[in-house]
C-alpha cells in the first residue's frame, strides 16, 4: 500500500498573535513531507474544529502563548465529541505552566511541545502518534 | 635606545602592515599548534567577525560619525552627560487582573525603587474587545490588565501622581482609545497636560510585520497613528505618542539587522504621514521614541544601538530635512530578550537577563525593562520582578559603568561593527524603497518572510547545537523534582471586570454616546480630521473600547493577514 502523507492542521485560537513557533513548526512538518494547513491567526474553537473535519487531518496542533489553554481545550474537545470525531490526534504547543500541561493532557491532548523543542523531535513524535493510532 | 612610537605617530598603513606581520607570525605559529574552534566566527545576527580589530579597520570612518555624545549623529548617546546626570528609567512592565490588581503591583514596584511605570494590557483590550465579548472568553485580565472604560483607567492609576511619574502604555491597534482615556483621566484630575510624561506604543506597522495585533486595514491604522502624533505634539509637549518598536520584530524571529532596519522603515512611513498633514518635522520629531530588544550577543547589540542612533540622525536630517538636534537624536526603551528565556534551569534566566541589560546600558538606553526568570512559564511573579529590578539596580549602583559616557566608544571592534550595521541598515532601507515601500511590502509578506526565515534558521541552529542554549541543548540536568511557583490567575477576574463595564454602560447618557459615535463615523470617513478629540469625548461620556472599535469596523472593515512561512 502506498504511504500517504500525514495531514496536519496547525491553528492559532483566540486573540494571541504569537506566531513564531507555529510557523517554525509548519515549515518543519512541511519539509518533512507532511501536508500542512495553517489556520492563520485569531480563530475560534468552532472554526478550528470545522476546518479539522473538512480537511480530514490526522493531527490538530493548537499553539497558545496567551495562557488560555484551560478555556480553549475543553471547548475543542466538547466540539469534537459533538461531531463524533474520535480519531483526531490533538497536540499543543506554546508557553504554559507545568500544571496546565498536566491538565490539558488529562483532557486528551496527546502531546505538549513547549518552547525549544527540537524540530526533529517534533517530527518524530507526530509520526509516532500517527503510527500508534494505526490506519484509519 | 629607540623610543617606541606613540599612537598618533603611527599611520594607518603602519598599523595594517603590522597586523599582517602579526597574522603571518604570531597567529600562524599559534594556529599550527592550536587551531581555533571554528574557521569563521559570526555574530548571532550572522555577521562574520575578524580575529581582532585594529585602527586600520575604522580608519575610513568619518570622524564626526563617532564624534561626541549629545552631538550629531549621536552615535555615542543622545545626551552629552548620559547617566552621569540622569539614570535610565527603570521601567518594569506590569499588568494583570482588573485595574485594582495592577494598581497594587504598580505601587509595589514604586516602593522597590522603580522610577517609571509600564502597563501591560490583556488580549481583549489590546485587540479592542470589551471584556464581555465572546472573543474575550478566558482572556480577561490574564496576560495583562483589562480596560474597557474610563472607570477602569481611574482605578488603574488611583493614588498615582500622573505629573510625577512617566507611564508607558503598551498597546497598539486600540492605542488611541487608551491615550484618550489617559488624557481624560489627567484632565479630570486637573493635571497640566504639558506636565504629563510617558509613552504610548501605538506602532501599528510592526504589528502587521511581527506581533500581529491588528484590527483595521493598514491605511486607516496608520492614519490613527498620524493623528496621535499630531494631537500630542500640540497638546502634550513631554509625551511620546509613538514608540517605534523593533523588539517584537526581533522576538518574532528576525535578525538584529532586520530588527533595526525594519523599525526605521516604519519610522519613515510615520514621518511621511505626519508631514503630509502640513506639520513641520521639527514640531513632532523630538517626541518620537523607540523600543529595541537587547539580545545575547553582547557587542553586536551595543553596535546595533549605536548604529541605530547614527542612522536615525542621518535619516531625519537628510531625508526629512529636520533642523533641530532634538529631532535627530534617537531615544529608546530597551527590554531584554524574552524568547531567550528557558524553562529548564529557569533561575539562570536571571544571568542571561543581567548580561543583556548590561549591553542595553552600554548601548545607551533611556529606559529599561529586565525580564523575570519565570517568564518561560507565565507572566512574572512579584518575586521575579523584584529580582529583575535588583539586576538593574546592581548595574546602576554597583558596577560604575554609568560614570563614563559610551565607554566602548573607540573600541576598534565596536566601532567597526557599528559602521557595518549602519551600512547594512541603509542597504535594507534602499531595497525597501526600490521594492515599492514598507506598506506594499507588508501586504506582500516580504518582512514576514524574512522574519520567519531567520526564526526557522535559529530553531535549526539550536537543534544542531551550533547555537548553544545552556540547559536546553547543552549543560542539561535532571529537574524532575524542581518546582516553581507561577503567577496565579484569579478566576473571578472576568466576573468583576464585566460587572464594572456593565455598570458604566447602565449609568451613561446613552443618547449622548450614540450621537458621539455618529460623530466618530464622520471623523473616520474624513481623512483630513483628527480622531483624538471625538474619542476623548466618547470615553468621557462612558463609551467602552468595544463601542468605539465595533463602530469603526463598520467604516473601515478589518484586516486579515495571508500568512507566510
Amino acid at each position: 500500500m502506498a504511504s500517504t502523507a500525514i495531514r496536519v492542521l496547525l491553528a492559532k485560537v483566540g486573540l494571541d498573535g504569537h506566531d513564531r513557533g507555529i510557523k517554525v513548526v509548519a515549515r518543519t512538518l512541511r519539509d518533512a513531507g507532511m501536508d500542512v494547513v495553517y489556520s492563520g491567526l485569531h480563530r475560534t474553537p468552532e472554526e478550528v474544529v470545522i476546518a479539522a473535519v473538512q480537511e480530514d487531518v490526522d493531527i490538530l496542533g493548537v499553539s497558545l502563548l496567551s495562557g488560555v489553554q484551560l478555556t480553549v481545550f475543553p471547548k475543542i474537545f466538547a466540539l469534537l465529541k459533538e461531531k463524533n470525531v474520535n480519531d483526531l490526534i490533538v497536540v499543543a504547543g506554546g508557553v504554559m505552566p507545568d500544571e496546565d500541561v498536566v491538565a490539558i493532557k488529562k483532557m486528551g491532548v496527546a502531546l505538549v511541545m513547549l518552547q525549544d523543542t527540537p524540530p526533529k523531535e517534533i517530527i518524530a513524535s507526530l509520526q509516532q502518534l500517527v503510527a500508534e493510532r494505526g490506519p484509519r | 635606545m629607540k623610543t617606541p612610537k606613540t599612537i598618533s605617530q603611527i599611520s594607518t598603513q603602519d598599523t595594517a602592515t603590522e597586523a599582517e606581520k602579526w597574522q603571518a607570525g604570531e597567529v600562524a605559529g599559534f594556529l599550527a599548534r592550536a587551531p581555533e574552534a571554528r574557521e569563521q566566527f559570526y555574530t548571532a545576527g550572522d555577521i562574520p567577525v575578524e580575529r581582532t580589530y585594529t585602527a586600520a579597520d575604522i580608519a575610513d570612518t568619518p570622524a564626526q560619525d563617532i564624534g561626541l555624545p549629545g552631538k550629531y549623529p549621536f552615535t555615542r548617546g543622545p545626551y552629552p552627560t548620559m547617566y552621569r546626570s540622569r539614570n535610565w528609567t527603570m521601567r518594569q512592565i506590569a499588568g494583570f487582573g482588573i485595574a485594582e490588581d495592577t494598581n497594587e503591583r504598580f505601587k509595589f514596584l514604586i516602593s522597590q525603587g522603580q522610577t517609571g511605570l509600564s502597563t501591560d494590557f490583556d488580549m481583549p483590550t489590546l485587540m479592542g474587545y470589551d471584556s464581555d465579548h465572546e472573543m474575550s472568553d478566558g482572556e480577561v485580565g490574564r496576560e495583562g490588565v483589562a480596560v474597557d472604560t474610563l472607570a477602569d483607567m481611574e482605578a488603574l492609576f488611583a493614588d498615582i501622581d500622573l505629573e510625577a511619574i512617566s507611564v508607558s502604555l503598551t498597546i497598539n491597534p486600540s492605542a488611541w482609545i487608551l491615550l484618550a482615556m489617559y488624557i481624560a483621566l489627567a484632565e479630570k484630575r486637573g493635571c497640566d497636560l504639558n506636565k504629563i510624561s510617558g509613552t504610548v506604543q501605538a506602532d501599528i506597522l510592526k504589528e502587521y510585520m511581527a506581533q500581529k495585533e491588528f484590527i483595521f486595514p493598514i491605511a486607516p491604522s496608520v492614519r490613527i497613528v498620524r493623528d496621535m502624533i499630531a494631537y500630542s505634539a500640540k497638546t502634550m509637549k513631554r509625551y511620546n505618542p509613538v514608540n517605534i518598536s523593533g523588539y517584537h520584530i526581533s522576538e518574532a524571529g528576525a535578525s538584529p539587522l532586520h530588527e533595526a532596519a525594519f523599525t526605521l522603515a516604519n519610522l519613515i512611513v510615520y514621518v511621511e504621514e505626519v508631514v503630509k498633514t502640513g506639520m513641520d518635522v521639527d514640531d513632532f520629531a523630538p517626541r518620537l521614541s523607540f523600543f529595541f530588544v537587547s539580545q545575547a550577543d553582547f557587542f553586536e547589540e551595543i553596535a546595533k544601538f549605536r548604529a541605530l542612533r547614527r542612522c536615525y540622525a542621518k535619516i531625519m536630517k537628510e531625508r526629512f530635512d529636520a533642523k533641530k538636534p532634538e529631532s535627530m537624536r534617537l531615544r529608546f526603551h530597551c527590554q531584554t530578550a524574552a524568547a531567550s528565556l528557558t524553562k529548564p534551569q529557569f533561575m539562570i534566566n536571571t544571568v542571561r537577563t543581567g548580561f543583556q541589560a548590561l549591553s542595553a546600558v552600554l548601548g545607551g538606553a533611556q529606559s529599561l525593562h529586565t525580564n523575570g526568570y519565570d517568564e518561560a512559564f507565565a507572566i512574572p511573579t512579584e518575586d521575579a520582578m523584584r529580582l529583575a529590578l535588583r539586576t538593574q539596580q546592581i548595574i546602576s549602583d554597583e558596577t560604575n559603568v554609568t560614570q563614563v559616557v559610551d565607554p566602548l566608544g573607540g573600541s576598534y571592534y565596536v566601532e567597526a561593527l557599528t559602521n557595518e550595521y549602519e551600512n547594512k541598515i541603509f542597504e535594507v532601507l534602499g531595497e525597501i524603497d526600490e521594492r515599492g515601500g514598507t506598506i506594499k511590502l507588508i501586504e506582500e509578506g516580504w518582512f514576514q518572510k524574512h522574519i520567519a526565515d531567520f526564526a526557522y534558521e535559529t530553531a535549526l541552529r539550536k537543534q544542531s547545537g551550533e547555537k548553544p542554549v545552556i540547559g536546553v541543548n547543552c549543560h542539561k540536568m535532571d529537574e524532575s523534582d524542581v518546582k516553581i511557583e507561577t503567577h496565579p490567575y484569579d478566576l473571578e477576574t472576568a466576573k468583576k471586570q464585566i460587572s464594572r463595564t456593565r455598570r458604566v454602560r447602565a449609568q451613561r447618557d446613552e443618547s449622548k454616546v450614540q450621537a458621539l459615535l455618529d460623530d466618530l463615523v464622520q471623523t473616520a470617513q474624513d481623512d483630513s480630521q483628527n480622531i483624538m478629540p471625538v474619542t476623548i469625548k466618547l470615553v468621557k461620556a462612558g463609551a467602552t473600547m468595544g463601542d468605539i472599535v465595533e463602530k469603526l469596523k463598520t467604516v473601515w472593515g478589518v484586516y486579515r493577514e495571508t500568512p507566510v512561512f
